[in-house]
């Protein structure tokens, strides 16, 4: 059986690659997708805990879950602001979108 | 009887709300608010008449239990009760026979004497709550009640004689009887005061119980109390020193000097000696009464020398009633209690008549001065003979009441203190003479003023004259003495004697003489009464006086000045008394200037330093602390605003370098 740490291992990359993704990302919908990212590497820590750890009781998954669902809900807000502002600016670089600020 | 005591607080009540119904609403209405005030006094006299029929019905049981209380109101002070309340024992009711009776009699009179005064509802409204002090003080069963009726007394004394206050002399003379019976109540209240911390009460009877065991562990401060309580009856009732007042008080509407002079007033003083006089018996020797007993002889024998010499109608008779209070405070003096209660009882019906007599004759004549009157029988009939039956009545000629209750002074006198009796016996002698020479100047001979005429008052004055005239006769035969041949068993064996004998039975240690008939001081004051009249006669009878020519009397030369100076006591108050109360208030007012209001200043000047500093200290350092606070946090604001770039992905770099730095502090911490 493979152990839990390559579980681990795997979630880490991945929530790596989505921290830089969200952070050096330009465009508004390729920090949206990074974010998506870091969440799913939760999802897999958050399985692989209950499956390893207490596998009687079914709280990761729920869990997992519920994170899936935060992050629906989250794309649809993200997407729906970015469109918002792609209509008023013309833009979705979020260095140009630095009014609020002083 | 039990019963029937409800019905005593309602008498003071009457005609107290009657004051306040006038003085309120009704003032406007001149004509109604004398019906209102005479129908008060009328219920007020029937209530009266109710309360005392029924006591004379009770009388056996007097003996037995003299008072009959109801309390009205208990005031708790710390662990006792101030009880204040009402009670009827034989003084009581003898007074709420006279007073309402003799306040009717005014009330009705008033209302015919005052006709056409601007201020006539006033008037009736002043001399209701008078009435309702003389009434309220009657019934009281402690001091507190008996003082607060008293001050009321005082203060209506003061707005009635003042009454007609655009004259100065009336304005004065109601601030001279104001402050100078105010000397008295001062007294009457250390020595209320006095009496309260000894004993612990205000009641009558328990104060009298106490009193006994103070009178053994403390004789002096016994005797000091009784002296206090007696000032205030000096100065009330108008005895020597304090009599000056009252002869000013004729400045006040006559109706007003017949209310204050029979029925109320200085009926007070001699009222709260005879109410207190188990506190003046109780010493050992009685020392306390003889002082009584001196101020009142020589009140009544000089007030009824002055009396000779006055040509003012009403002066005459103020003189009168100073003497005559000065017979019943020295018959309280010698111990003879039922005699001057018998005595301010027959002389209230006949000094009322006398004065509303003269009231009439000053209404006919609009004078004062009895040198310009004279031949007024013919032209006042009523008044004439009403003031003729006053005046024999005072001049104590059988058998009208004055005669009966002065030979029963005079009859203690002889048997108790034979200088006393001297000073009453030579009083006699002089009021029956001035009298005469009042009657005579007034009222016979020929008008010596041309251009005065005379007319006789109308029915509402003269009817009331007839009425106490009626009293002034019948009244003494109530206290005829049981010894009396024929008359004394016919009229019940001395019925009032029996009645207001049983006041003090309760006390063992009240004595009171039990003086028998004695013919010879009898005979002896019917002579004088003769004699004084006889005299009087002789001197301004036989040859009326004429007009312009000067009374026979100046030929006694220096006397007469003296006499007619009144002893040249207000000079000599002048000159000493007030003279001196106005230095001190000077030597007070410099000392008030100089060192007081100094202090005072001085104070002031210090906390305007201090505030000052004050100030110095709120402005640099509390304002300075609150405003650093606000100026350090806006700048502190001010640098750390440029973290807020807008840009979302410093803002994210910074929650993960957070989140990263936090980690390593729990983990590694």
């Amino acid at each position: 059986m493979i152990p839990l740490s390559w579980y681990l291992i795997v979630s880490a990359i991945l929530f790596c690659i989505g921290l830089y993704g969200a952070l050096a990302h330009r465009n508004a919908i390729g920090i949206l997708m990074g974010i998506e990212l870091m969440l799913n590497a939760v999802n897999i820590n958050l399985v692989a805990f209950w499956r390893y750890i207490t596998p009687e009781v079914l709280t990761g998954q729920v869990f997992a879950i519920f994170v899936i669902t935060v992050a629906a809900a989250e794309a649809a807000i993200g997407l729906a602001l970015i469109i918002s502002i792609f209509r008023n600016r013309e833009t979705v670089i979020v260095e140009d979108v630095d009014m609020m600020k002083w | 009887m039990e019963d029937l005591i409800r019905l005593v607080p309602l008498i003071p009540m009457v005609p107290l709300l009657t004051f306040a119904l006038i003085a309120i609403y009704v003032r406007r209405y001149h004509k109604l608010s004398s019906y209102l005030a005479v129908a008060a006094i009328f219920v007020a006299w029937a209530l009266s008449m109710v309360i005392v029929f029924s006591a004379v019905a009770r009388m056996p049981h007097f003996a037995e239990e003299p008072a009959v209380h109801l309390t009205l109101l208990s005031i708790p002070t710390g662990g006792t009760t101030l009880d204040i309340g009402v009670q009827i024992d034989p003084l009581t009711v003898a007074l709420l026979f006279m007073v309402p009776t003799v306040c009717l009699m005014i009330f009705i009179y008033s209302t015919g004497y005052m006709k056409g005064d601007p201020r006539y509802s006033r008037f009736f409204a002043y001399i209701c709550l008078f009435t309702t002090g003389m009434l309220g003080l009657v019934v009281a069963d402690n001091l507190l009640l008996l003082f607060i009726c008293w001050e009321v007394m005082g203060l209506c004394s003061y707005l009635l004689i003042g009454f007609w206050y655009e004259k100065p002399s009336a304005m004065w003379a109601g601030l001279k009887a104001f402050i100078t019976t105010r000397i008295g109540d001062v007294l009457l209240m250390l020595g209320m005061v006095l009496l309260y911390t000894q004993t612990g009460a205000l009641r009558f009877e328990t104060v009298f119980t106490g009193v006994e065991h103070l009178a053994e562990t403390n004789p002096t401060l016994m005797y000091v109390i009784a002296l206090l309580v007696f000032g205030g009856a000096v100065g009330k009732s108008a005895q020597f020193p304090l009599h000056v007042w009252l002869p000013d008080a004729m400045e006040g509407p006559t109706p007003v000097s017949a209310l204050i002079h029979a029925a109320t007033m200085v009926a007070a003083g001699v009222f709260l000696v005879a109410r207190m006089f188990p506190i003046f018996a109780v010493l050992e020797g009685m020392p306390a009464l003889t002082w009584v007993a001196a101020i009142g002889a020589i009140t009544a024998f000089f007030a009824s020398t002055i009396a000779i010499a006055q040509d003012d109608i009403k002066r005459v008779l103020a003189y009168s009633t100073i003497s005559q209070l000065g017979y019943m405070i020295m018959a309280l003096g010698i111990g003879g209690f039922v005699a001057a209660v018998f005595h301010l009882i027959t002389h209230a019906f006949f000094k009322a008549l006398l004065f509303l007599g003269s009231g009439s004759v000053i209404h006919g004549v609009n004078t004062n001065d009895m040198m310009e009157m004279g031949g007024l029988r013919k032209k006042m009939p009523y008044t004439f003979w009403t003031f003729l039956i006053g005046m024999l009545a005072l001049a104590g000629v059988p058998p009208l009441a004055g005669f009966w209750s002065k030979d029963e002074i005079l009859a203690v006198a002889f048997d108790r203190n034979l200088v006393v009796w001297v000073m009453g016996t030579l009083a006699a002698l002089i009021t029956a003479f001035y009298m005469t020479r009042q009657v005579f100047l007034t009222f016979m001979g020929e008008p010596r003023n041309k251009e005065i005429h005379a007319h006789e008052s109308p029915p509402s004055m003269y009817v009331p004259l007839i009425i106490l005239a009626i009293g002034a006769v019948l009244v003494g035969l109530l206290g005829v003495p049981a010894e009396v041949p024929v008359l004394g068993p016919l009229l019940g064996n001395n019925p009032f004697h029996h009645f207001l004998a049983a006041q003090f039975s309760q006390w063992q240690y009240v004595h009171l003489p039990h003086v028998g008939f004695n013919p010879a001081v009898m005979l002896i004051s019917i002579a004088m009464a003769g004699a004084g009249i006889g005299l009087g006669y002789l001197v301004y009878g036989r040859k009326p006086l004429q007009a312009g020519q000067p009374d026979p009397l100046m030929r006694l030369g220096a006397v007469w000045t003296l006499l007619r100076n009144k002893y040249y006591i207000d000079e000599i108050y002048r000159a000493t008394v007030i003279r001196g109360t106005i230095g001190l208030a000077g030597v007070l007012f410099r000392f008030d200037q100089g060192i007081i209001d100094a202090i005072v200043n001085l104070i002031g000047k210090l906390t305007e330093r201090w505030s000052y500093v004050s100030r110095l200290f709120d402005t640099y350092v509390i304002d300075g602390i609150v405003n650093g606070v606000g100026r350090v946090t806006s700048a502190v604001g001010e640098e750390l605003r440029f973290i807020q770039t807008g840009r979302v992905q410093n803002y994210m770099v910074i929650v993960v370098i957070s989140v990263v730095l936090l980690m390593g502090v729990f983990l590694y911490l």
